[in-house]
């Protein structure tokens, strides 16, 4: 690992003043991508800005028609939130599935967003449930927050803060995971929120999580197992590596989407 | 250089650390605590599984520095002195070890298991939670049963160790 | 069998347990050396490359820099090249064609992690940041890493000295009886297969510290070894990095090896080499990225086979051709596993009247490939038993049938290939494992699968092996460089302690226990006052190690042999203070007795008599207790067994779920019934993972593409069930304690019955390891277009 300065800022505004004033800053959340980056020496920062010391920004609750997840709040704290649990139990259900216990423990959900990693859990299902991104400058609706691979809307020192969910009628969220990494080969995540059924593929696309158009279409027969048989999801745009070609992670969306809806809760 | 000041398996230690440290690195190259290993360097093998605050984490992917302020407990502070926790006395009983190398992450892991999921713990359970936690020797099935019966044996009340 | 107490045959909880589970085990890396340095390597990033220039002037002036050494630095210290230790000869006369390996790369780089040079700091962060700085001027070569093509005319020659990059073209067996069995056949099954290639993954990366002293001018080294004079026999005698009798090699706790620590590495010559030169300790171990990159990786064959059958099921004979890939370079025992350690286990447990088998063994831009875990008898294994599960579906026979139709059932035996079985009783294990998993519920049990969309399976695998690898002089007219006896001590100390002092290692084999019984149960003393010494040069004179199931039938007999002499000196003693002729002295649960008396001595008391000397004649005997042996077997051990596995698939996925795993097998006597189950779990567990998740894949430009857990899948717990274990005894004849080595077979047997349950479920044949959720699924897309155009 290259060297660095190490900050630990105690609030959300002394850490925009470093991330302003520091020469190429990184945020640090929980640390389960960025670390292992750092030690393989893929990337590296002259300032690593650590979040911890930030009081409230783990915060989960229900506002409103919104569920509200703060940046730092732990893959853990979302998978055994009773709150997460009762609102959007599909993704709580998918917090569990993320990584190990370890890694939950440490790993948040804003870190997730931030890195889009493409074969993440959360991008697929901010997608599909229409969630906003609320940042240290603004609100950014997900259709526009995830820019391909390993891109986001965030700009120069912008923070997540919280995530605000539109609490779904039903959602459910099935993955198929890469046997090595055991991050998502596919997963997908299906919401239905009272104006018709949103769908979201991740771990396939070659940009990173996006929309499935087939699935939404299917699904326009009603949010049911029933309405997805004889889809056809395109192989075109997805990727193909040595875990899997194209056309069977095409194969796996359409299996996974039907896993998700009867899982739907 | 920073200084890091933190509780490790009961006892305040501060250190000058360069900010680079993991803090596997502190507890096995400053502390000279090497109960805690490394197997791996993506965070998947779990030798290096320790608890911060009473979660496990893998302590391969945290800094040193992340740990200001933190109560944490190795491998070596979870016995009570000379008596065994009832993790540690079900791997041998079970024979849920061979080289050893992976054995204290997995016991750790397996503390931080029962602890949120109970005493009563089923086969397909502790599979899913070693998700984080590789061993080469064993093929699982000995650690399965030592998880188990420690999972009941921690119930019947035996004393934990030196942090929560 | 069972007994209880500590014994032979009872379940002692292991001795080393204590300080495994509370965090006090000492392995290479938990040990620092006063004024210690790190060392860093760079490593190619090419895969095939002349090196014109190294320039290294920045990186040493970087901070806390030691040194920078390279090739060139070594080859001015006239340090000797690594070397295999096991010469084959091709089937023309000729002899194999070994190519230069030095330490550090000369002029050339060969695999992507292969050493150029190496940075010794005061801190491991210094000695990466400066290897960051180091310029290295390559020209790039063409690169060829699969083994199929390596032979082409149009790939790339690796070695100067080995054409078509190949080392050897082996043979074995009786080409014309062979041939002549062929023509008489009623049926030929016919395979073709690639057994893939492995990364052993030991949880403990391999490591190093060399250390010197200046005033006794003596050398040690601390290393991950599974045989720790081996290492120092090889880096005295050939890479002359120190000699013999001031070097000390020290195996402390070792995390896990698999084969993959036997070998002598670079980076541990490096060390050495480097604190001698440096006069400074030097260390170094692994990431978890280098041991994907240098640890000698596994199988990696491409087969062709034929069996030829009688209209009855018969089997007439066996042709087999193989293309084994060695890697980029010869690593320590590579050449013998393609051939000695995989041809001559061709026969299995069947009575095969001729066999015929070609090795040939290439070159290739990638990581060396040695022993791991089997070597070369899975592989044969994976042969035998594909064709065994083919030719049944292909004849319609139960498959269970055909083997039984073809079992030796007279002993010894001696095959075509080389090995003479000495016992085995393969019915009795297929009888025990049909039972035990319930193969007549199958059929049941697969409607019922039906009935929730999912494809169920049952694979078999009646395996044999050769392990307690030995005897010296059948291995040295083979090839290898070494004799494979075993040595051992044993010190009776004053106070009646004994200290067993061993040349076999323990790298989680629980030696120090199952040793430990043994001795207790032979002395009549309590398993306590037993400790058992071993991984340590200066304190064993002289060991081969633990690789090949060696250590209960090697290692323990020279035990046995060494408490053979005890006994007869002590019973010299007792005899003179009993006053009895010592041909009249009975030794019983650690007591002298006089026959026919009730006069006795305890074992502790004829110890300390040894050590005064008072009461007896110390010009007849000599005073003190200890007493060494050597011990060479005549035979090679045959374990044996039978694996049954029923798989469940997903169709919609390709999933595959293990839902029964049975193993009965035969390993002859059993010290320690728990340890050896542990052994055969983890054996198998290894074995699934090569029949269902691992891979080391290399692209077409030979850069290694599963380069960390990211890509390459380790067995986790939930990919496994638990294991129905079940045991058969036939007492090996060769050894007195009649034992036959258990770490290995679940290895063995494990890969071939996991896929012929695979093909079973799924009613094809064509299915390549690791039997993925993406192969299976397509091999099920690809048997339905069939299905529908035939119908």
């Amino acid at each position: 690992m290259h060297s660095f300065t190490y900050h630990r800022p105690a609030n959300i505004k002394a850490a925009q003043a470093l991330l302003a004033k520091a020469k190429d800053a990184k945020v640090l959340a929980g640390g389960q991508t960025l670390i292992p980056s750092l030690k393989l020496r893929l990337t590296s920062y002259d300032n690593i800005v650590d979040l911890k010391a930030i009081k409230g920004l783990d915060k989960i609750e229900v506002k409103g028609k919104n569920l509200l997840i703060g940046a730092l709040a732990t893959h853990s704290a979302v998978a055994t939130s009773a709150t997460v649990k009762k609102a959007i139990p599909a993704l709580a259900n998918l917090a569990s599935m993320i990584g190990d216990p370890a890694v939950r423990n440490l790993g948040t959900i804003g870190g997730s967003i931030a890195n889009n990693d493409p074969a993440a859990d959360y991008p697929g299902a901010l997608l599909a449930l229409d969630a906003t991104v609320i940042t240290s400058k603004r609100k950014i609706p997900a259709d526009k927050f995830f820019k391909g691979l390993f891109e986001t809307a965030l700009g120069k020192g912008e923070i997540v803060l919280q995530v605000s969910f539109p609490i779904p009628r039903k959602a459910g969220y099935a993955k198929f995971p890469n046997p090595a990494s055991r991050f998502a080969l596919v997963g997908v995540f299906v919401a239905d929120n009272g104006k018709g059924a949103r769908a979201a593929v991740t771990g396939a696309g070659e940009q990173g999580a996006f929309r499935s158009k087939e699935l939404e279409a299917a699904l326009k027969k009603g949010f049911k197992p029933e309405s997805l048989a004889g889809v056809k999801v395109s192989a075109s745009g997805l990727n193909s590596d040595i875990h899997a070609a194209a056309d069977y992670r095409a194969h796996l969306i359409g299996v996974m989407a039907k896993r998700a809806i009867e899982a739907a809760a | 250089m920073p200084t890091v000041t933190l509780k490790v398996n009961g006892k305040k230690h501060s250190v000058d650390v360069d900010p680079r440290t993991l803090l596997v690195q502190l507890l096995r190259e400053h502390l000279r605590l090497t109960g805690t290993h490394v197997g791996c360097d993506t965070s998947q093998c779990g030798a290096c599984v320790v608890h911060v605050n009473g979660r496990a984490v893998k302590s391969c992917t945290m800094f040193a520095l992340s740990a200001e302020g933190a109560d944490v407990l190795t491998i070596e502070g979870l016995a009570n002195g000379s008596a065994l926790h009832p993790m540690q006395e079900a791997f041998r009983e079970n024979h849920g070890l061979q080289c050893g190398f992976c054995t204290p992450g997995m016991i750790m892991s397996a503390v931080d298991m029962v602890k949120r999921k109970g005493n009563d713990l089923d086969e397909e359970t502790i599979r899913h939670e070693l998700e984080g936690n590789l061993c080469r020797c064993t093929g699982y099935h000995n650690i399965v049963k030592s998880i188990a019966a420690g999972a009941k044996a921690m119930k019947s009340g035996a004393k934990t160790g030196k942090a929560a | 069998m069972t007994s209880t107490g500590t014994g032979i045959g009872a379940a002692v909880r292991r001795k080393e347990d204590q300080r495994f589970i509370t965090g006090e085990g000492h392995y290479t890396d938990d040990i620092n050396r006063e004024g210690q340095t790190y060392a860093y390597f760079l490593r190619s990033p090419h895969p095939h490359a002349t090196i014109r220039k190294i320039d290294k002037a920045k990186a040493e002036k970087m901070p806390g820099v030691v040194a920078v050494l390279t090739g060139a630095e070594l080859a001015a210290d006239k340090i000797g090249n690594l070397i295999c230790g096991w010469a084959i000869t091709s089937k023309d006369g000729s002899p194999m064609n070994m190519g230069p390996h030095p330490a550090l790369a000369q002029g050339k780089v060969r695999h992507v992690g292969d050493q150029v040079a190496v940075v010794i700091a005061e801190t491991l962060n210094q000695a990466k940041d400066a290897a960051a700085e180091i310029r290295v001027d390559y020209g790039v070569l063409p690169a060829v890493a699969d083994p199929a093509k390596a032979r082409d005319p149009k790939s790339p020659q690796i070695h100067d000295n080995a054409p078509r990059n190949t080392i050897y073209e082996w043979s074995l067996g009786d080409a014309q009886a062979t041939e002549a069995a062929f023509k008489n056949a009623k049926h030929v099954t016919k395979l073709k297969l690639v057994n893939n290639r492995l990364i052993p993954n030991a949880i403990e990366p391999r490591a190093a510290i060399g250390d010197y002293d200046a005033g006794t001018d003596s050398s040690t080294l601390w290393v991950t070894s599974q045989n720790p004079h081996v290492h120092r026999l090889v880096m005295a005698a050939f890479m002359g990095l120190a000699p013999e009798n001031k070097f000390r090699v020290i195996a402390p706790d070792v995390g896990g090896a698999f084969g993959s620590k036997i070998f002598i590495y670079a980076e541990e010559s490096v060390c050495l080499w480097a604190a001698k030169r440096l006069k400074r300790p030097v260390r170094w171990t692994g990431d978890r990225s280098e041991s994907f990159q240098t640890d000698a990786h596994g199988r990696d064959h491409v087969t062709s086979a034929e069996l030829a059958l009688d209209a009855a099921g018969k089997i007439l004979g066996l042709r087999v051709h193989t293309i084994a890939n060695l890697g980029a370079y010869m690593s320590t025992f590579s050449s013998s596993v393609p051939t000695y350690l995989y041809a001559t286990l061709l026969s299995g447990q069947y009575d095969i009247p001729a066999i015929y088998c070609e090795v040939d063994a290439v070159y290739t831009n990638t990581v060396p490939v040695d022993a791991y875990r089997g070597a070369g008898r899975p592989e044969a294994c994976f042969v035998i038993e594909r064709l065994m599960e083919i030719s049944a579906r292909e004849l319609h026979m139960d498959p269970a049938e055909l083997r039984r139709k073809n079992f030796i059932r007279k002993f010894p035996h001696q095959t075509p290939v080389i090995m003479a079985y000495d016992i085995g009783d393969y019915d009795a294990a297929l009888r025990k494992a049909l039972e035990i998993a319930d193969v007549k519920g199958f059929g049941h049990r697969k409607q019922e699968a039906s009935r929730r969309g999912k494809l169920l399976g049952l694979g078999y695998s009646t395996y044999i092996e050769a392990c307690g690898i030995a005897p010296s002089a059948a291995v040295g007219s083979l090839g290898a460089g070494v004799g494979l006896w075993e040595s051992a001590e044993v010190r009776v100390n004053p106070t009646g302690s004994v200290e067993i002092l061993t040349g076999s290692h323990s790298h989680g084999q629980g030696h120090e226990t199952t040793f430990a019984q043994l001795v207790s149960e032979r002395l009549g003393i309590p398993i306590e006052q037993v400790s058992i010494v071993h991984g340590d040069t200066d304190k064993v004179q002289f060991g081969m190690g633990t690789y090949g199931s060696r250590s209960g039938p090697v290692g323990m007999t020279a035990i046995v042999k060494a408490l053979d002499k005890i006994e007869a000196k002590a019973k010299k003693i007792a005899g003179h203070l009993l006053e009895a002729a010592p041909g009249d002295i009975e030794f019983k649960n650690g007591k002298f007795t006089v026959a026919g008396t009730d006069k006795s001595l305890a074992f502790g008391e004829v110890a300390l008599a040894a050590y005064v000397g008072h009461k007896f004649p110390t010009h007849e005997i000599e005073p003190g207790l200890k007493e060494g042996s050597f011990y060479d077997p005549t035979n090679f051990t045959f374990p044996s067994g039978c694996h049954i596995c029923e798989v469940e698939i997903d169709p919609e996925t390709g999933k595959t779920k293990i839902a029964r795993w049975t193993a009965v097998d035969d390993f002859g006597v059993l010290i320690n019934p728990m340890i050896v189950e542990g052994q055969v779990h983890g054996g198998i567990a290894q074995g699934i993972g090569q029949a269902l998740l691992e891979h080391c894949i290399y692209d077409e430009h030979a850069q290694l593409v599963t380069g960390s857990y990211m890509d390459y899948t380790m067995p986790r717990a939930d990919d496994l069930p638990s294991f129905k274990i079940g045991i058969t005894v036939t007492k090996c004849p060769s050894n007195p304690l009649g034992v036959k080595g258990c770490g290995e077979a679940g290895a063995i047997a494990a890969p071939v019955a996991l896929i012929n349950a695979v093909t079973d479920a799924i009613g094809s044949e064509d299915i390549a390891m690791p039997a993925t959720a993406q192969t299976v699924w397509q091999a099920i897309q690809k048997t339905h277009r069939h299905r529908r155009a035939a119908e």
